[in-house]
């Protein structure tokens, strides 16, 4: 039998009305992410890739059409169906790094698997933090941790529960250079490890091109949707 | 299970991190303020309640015209009260060839049941506790009888037909009363002695008393078993029936306790909810990431409960300690001042109090945390979304319930509740309405030039819902601290130049026509200034309207005694001082002679008679007719003589008159009195000045109590100034950061904020003056039936505070942020 897709998107729209005027932001959008797949969204700004990453992962729902999750079509579930998804199939690694200020580092890893109802969420968190190299800042504070090792624990937070599709949103647009760099090293290693399907949003395009496909968005409509030249894992 | 973990380990951490101690320590504040106004109050009542009792020597007296039934002492007994049961009738005391009309009191041992005797063995001068009561064969008289048949301890006088030996001079007795115009010197002795005096037969004038004490509660439902067994002639005496100075002054104290707690609890309320605004707004975040994680509605919902809960735990059982051990401390420094001990603090604060922080957290807190099982998790991705702007009016419904019955609850009275409810409604009504319009106002200002003080402004409408909340927040804390200032003031005022020190402390009476001149003779003579002298004729209403008087018309059982009893009729050319004209009018000199009549007004309502009614009097058996020309109000706990029934000059001519007068005797001058007995043989003379010391002693503490419970009601009102101050907090240190980044200096930045804090200062303070004072004349004039005074300058004065302290505090708040370097303020925030 044929394996559904990680994601699809089908003839997704998404518009907004601003006091008299309708802004277009998705028209039309329709693609398909295989399991596995490594996928950079690229775009300038306003071009709607946060948009359509925030649709693809049930954030939000599209004007019209529909998306679908391992076969699974989120778009007519409720925001507790479309939670219940996230919960069980997704990961997240934000720009903003998006850690709860009141817990400590292994607090904010643990989180996910507890509402998952994990009861061994203390040893999966510890296994995580230990991998992004931070099993001596566990009981840290976001404050007390520099940018990258901030990053790094949202990523330990994104790999922790094994998801199936891992959305990353500009994770290194915070981050200086070199310390951007080592982050993505980072991420591609876990993902590699864990064959997560990644879908990246970047207007890096160094970045997107270490993917094994790239979606150009302009004026929410994709232009071009190529394989990577580079494949590197 | 999970809900829990997850509710208490956030609690946790968020307590750490800050946010949820503001709720908290308003949470706490708010049950420590109810519940030590609660303590406090429920002791201080029980305390004025006990000290009110010592005039009645017991908590409840059944008193009769005949010998009461056994079934009311039998009850008492089964219920476990302490009884004692008294006679008293008025006789001739007999020494050797003179003899003089005495009040005799015969007791039973154990008595008095509350308060205590003082004898001596001299005259004058300062006497013992007594232990115990006369010993059989022996009896205690009072000073005046004392003076008035020449006796000293160790002589011997005649009672009916018995023989007794004057033990002690009886200095103090707390249960002393009655209508002091009629009273004869007392003469106590001990119950079983009265057979042999063979007094007591049919038809004789005794009343029959059965004293009882316990605590409040037995005592209520005592008397509430009580009442409905009472037979003709047979009342029931509390201390409101018994002396109605004390109830008014007693009513009075307990009606501003009950409104300062119930202020509290408003402040409460309202500190409770601006504190959550911060809390849930740094939740936000936090909800919309467990969302994007795959949390259910359902689990957030829990999460929340659990918190809500585990904070209402937390903050009232802590509010209740803290409350408990306020008012101890109070008590200690109040039991100094009141020189007895004030009884111990029952458990229905703390329960209350319990009741109080769990209701108000799940009524004013939970339905605002509830928003945050709304937040979509695409607040992740764009910040906008879920901020408070998103409150519906109906998550205030709880909140409104809750208070309502809360404010009802400790205000103990619907007409208080419905003002104060009306009062807060319009009060948020039209601070809201201001504060919105200032917004809408300001956003008419042109946007060209930004000055500091126009950034300020801005922020004002940049914020309309939390500019709203604060003012109205703010307005009602000054409120609050407006109206018990003002109200405090005027029931203080009020008590003070009710009883000044030199109110009159004697009445002399049975002065005769002739004897007046040579009375204001001694007076002058020895120094005495203010004494009035004014004519008295005792006479009995017969009819009304030329219809006979049946007593039995008449529902309740004062009404009966009032119409029944012989009437002090006096007359006068101008009203006394202390009288006010309610309707009718005062007559003019031409109108003396004329038969016009000045009732006063609580009697004319208690007979159901109305201007322009004609009474009958029966004087010395002449019918006299005199039509009702105007009603007075007369202030009776001012200790002055005063009237019922006063009519012009010349009407009452032709009837015998007696004199009656009313004077300050300073201490350390008793002897004036004996030479005054000495010249006028006749006279009698009534010292109340025991009574006022009693009357005073009370009115005294229930200033302490008014000072403190006022104290708290202070407390209170910090906080909720306090919690609108850190409402706004997080979001002003943003601004502010981001103004410096964009290089603006501090100073900018300082005034855009004491401009901003100005304008709510101002707006709030001017509001809540208008407000408290309607409330203030509302409660004075209608609840405490005190005149109200606008206070211009107390006004004046919370106008200054509030338009200086206001923008110091904001200040104050993020004054630590501004010295920061933009650079550690963007990382931080």
């Amino acid at each position: 039998m044929h394996k559904p897709f990680a994601v699809e998107a089908i003839a997704l729209n998404k518009h907004v009305i601003s006091s008299d005027s309708r802004l277009d932001i998705l028209t039309n959008l329709s693609l398909e992410v295989p399991q596995g797949e490594r996928l950079a969204i690229v775009g300038s700004s306003g071009s709607g890739k946060s948009t359509l990453l925030s649709l693809l992962a049930g954030l939000d729902t599209p004007g019209s059409g529909k998306v679908l999750i391992n076969g699974e079509n989120i778009s007519n579930q409720d925001e507790d169906g479309r939670a219940a998804v996230r919960g069980k199939h997704m990961g997240f690694v934000f720009q903003s790094f998006q850690l709860l200020p009141a817990l400590t580092a292994l607090e904010n890893v643990m989180l996910p698997l507890q509402l998952a109802g994990r009861r061994d969420a203390p040893a999966l968190a510890l296994a995580a933090l230990t991998k992004v190299g931070l099993a001596q800042r566990l009981a840290h504070y976001p404050k007390q941790l520099s940018g990258g090792e901030q990053q790094r624990v949202a990523i330990a937070r994104a790999f922790a529960p094994n998801p199936a599709i891992l959305f990353a949103d500009e994770p290194t647009g915070n981050l200086d250079a070199v310390t951007g760099h080592n982050i993505i090293e980072l991420l591609f290693a876990l993902n590699a490890e864990a064959g997560t399907t990644l879908i990246l949003v970047t207007h890096d395009m160094a970045l997107a091109q270490r993917c094994q496909r790239i979606l150009k968005l302009q004026d929410g409509q994709l232009v071009n949707d190529e394989q990577s030249g580079l494949i590197s894992l | 299970m999970m809900a829990f973990s997850l509710a208490w380990r956030q609690l946790r951490s968020q307590w750490a991190a800050g946010e949820v101690r503001v709720l908290l320590v308003a949470l706490i504040l708010a049950v420590t303020a109810t519940t030590s106004v609660g303590f406090f109050t429920d002791r201080i009542q029980s305390s004025l309640q006990s000290q009110g009792n010592l005039l009645l020597g017991a908590d409840l007296v059944i008193s009769a015209d005949h010998a009461l039934a056994a079934k009311y002492r039998t009850e008492a007994m089964r219920r476990q009260l302490k009884t004692i049961q008294t006679l008293e009738f008025p006789s001739m005391v007999v020494n050797g060839d003179s003899s003089q009309l005495a009040e005799i009191k015969a007791v039973e041992a154990g008595f008095p049941l509350r308060g205590d005797l003082t004898v001596s063995q001299q005259l004058h001068g300062a006497g013992s506790i007594a232990k115990g009561i006369p010993a059989a064969g022996k009896v205690w008289i009072e000073p005046r009888l004392a003076n008035l048949l020449s006796l000293k301890p160790g002589d011997t006088i005649e009672v009916g037909e018995a023989n007794f030996t004057v033990d002690a001079i009886l200095q103090r007795e707390p249960s002393r009363g009655g209508d002091m115009f009629s009273i004869a010197p007392r003469l106590m002795m001990n119950v079983a002695d009265v057979p042999a005096t063979k007094l007591i037969q049919f038809g004789s004038r005794v009343r029959y008393q059965l004293l009882v004490a316990a605590d409040r509660e037995s005592i209520a439902d005592f008397s509430a078993w009580a009442k409905p067994q009472l037979a003709r002639g047979e009342r029931l005496e509390d201390i409101s029936s018994a002396r109605p100075e004390m109830k008014s002054a007693l009513e009075k104290a307990q009606q501003f306790l009950g409104l300062s707690a119930m202020v509290g609890v408003i402040l409460a309320m309202v500190a409770m909810f601006l504190a959550s605004l911060p809390y849930v707004q740094k939740s936000l975040d936090t909800y919309a990431l467990m969302r994007c994680f795959g949390a259910p509605k359902q689990l957030i919902v829990r999460i929340l409960l659990w918190q809500t809960l585990l904070l209402a735990l937390v903050g009232s059982v802590i509010g209740c300690l803290l409350g408990f051990f306020a008012q101890q401390g109070l008590a200690v420094l109040a039991g100094k001042l009141f020189l007895e001990k004030l009884p111990e603090p029952s458990l229905v604060p703390a329960v209350a109090g319990l009741l109080a922080g769990f209701a108000t957290m799940l009524a004013v807190v939970w339905p605002h945390l509830l928003r945050l099982s709304e937040v979509p998790a695409l607040r992740i991705l764009r910040r906008d979304l879920g901020d408070s702007d998103t409150a519906n009016w109906t998550s205030f419904i709880p909140a409104v319930v809750v208070l309502a019955a809360l404010v009802l609850w400790q205000a103990g009275n619907i007409k208080l509740a419905g003002a104060a409810l009306l009062t807060l409604s319009v009060l948020i009504l039209v601070t809201g309405l201001l504060a919105l319009y200032a917004g809408k106002l300001l956003s008419r200002l042109p946007t060209g030039s930004i000055g500091a003080w126009k950034l300020g402004l801005a922020g004002l409408k940049r914020r309309p819902l939390m500019a709203t909340a604060q003012v109205v927040g703010i307005s009602l804390g000054l409120m609050a601290l407006i109206l018990l200032a003002l109200v405090r003031g005027d029931l203080l005022q009020n008590w003070q130049s009710s009883l000044p020190a030199d109110a009159p402390n004697r009445f002399v009476i049975n002065i005769q026509p002739t004897q007046i001149q040579g009375v204001k003779e001694f007076f002058t003579e020895v120094g005495i200034t203010n004494a009035e002298v004014f004519p008295m004729v005792r006479g009995r209403l017969v009819a009304v309207n030329h219809q006979p008087l049946n007593t039995k018309q008449y529902q309740d059982e004062r009404s009966q005694r009032l119409a029944e009893r012989e009437f002090n009729l006096s007359w006068a050319a101008d009203m006394q001082s202390d009288n006010q004209l309610e309707s009718g009018k005062w007559w003019q000199p031409g109108e003396h002679g004329k038969p016009m009549l000045s009732l006063e007004k609580g009697l004319a309502e208690s007979l159901q008679l109305k201007l322009g009614d004609t009474l009958t009097y029966d004087i010395a058996g002449t019918r006299l007719d005199l039509p009702i020309t105007s009603l007075r109000k007369v202030e009776w706990d001012t200790m002055r003589a005063n009237f019922f029934a006063v009519t012009p000059p010349g009407v009452l001519d032709e009837f015998a008159a007696s004199y009656i007068t009313s004077f300050h005797l300073p201490l350390g001058k008793e002897e004036t009195l004996n030479q005054l007995i000495r010249r006028f043989s006749n006279l009698t003379v009534i010292d109340v000045a025991a009574l006022m010391q009693q009357v005073r002693g009370i009115m005294t503490k229930m200033t302490y109590a008014v000072e403190y419970v006022f104290g708290f009601s202070l407390l209170a009102g910090l906080a909720v100034l306090y919690a609108a101050l850190v409402a706004t907090r997080e979001e002003r240190v943003r601004e502010a950061t981001l103004l410096r980044v964009l290089g603006a200096s501090r100073l900018q930045v300082t005034l855009a904020i004491l401009a901003e804090f100005f304008c709510i200062g101002l707006i709030a303070a001017v509001v809540a003056s208008l407000a408290a004072n309607a409330m203030a004349y509302y409660v004075s004039v209608h609840l405490l039936s005190i005149p109200y005074r606008f206070n211009v300058q107390l006004s004046l004065l919370a106008l200054l505070l509030s338009v200086l302290m206001v923008p110091l505090a904001a200040w104050l708040g993020i004054r630590g942020f501004l010295n920061q370097s933009p650079r550690a303020l963007l990382q931080s925030i």
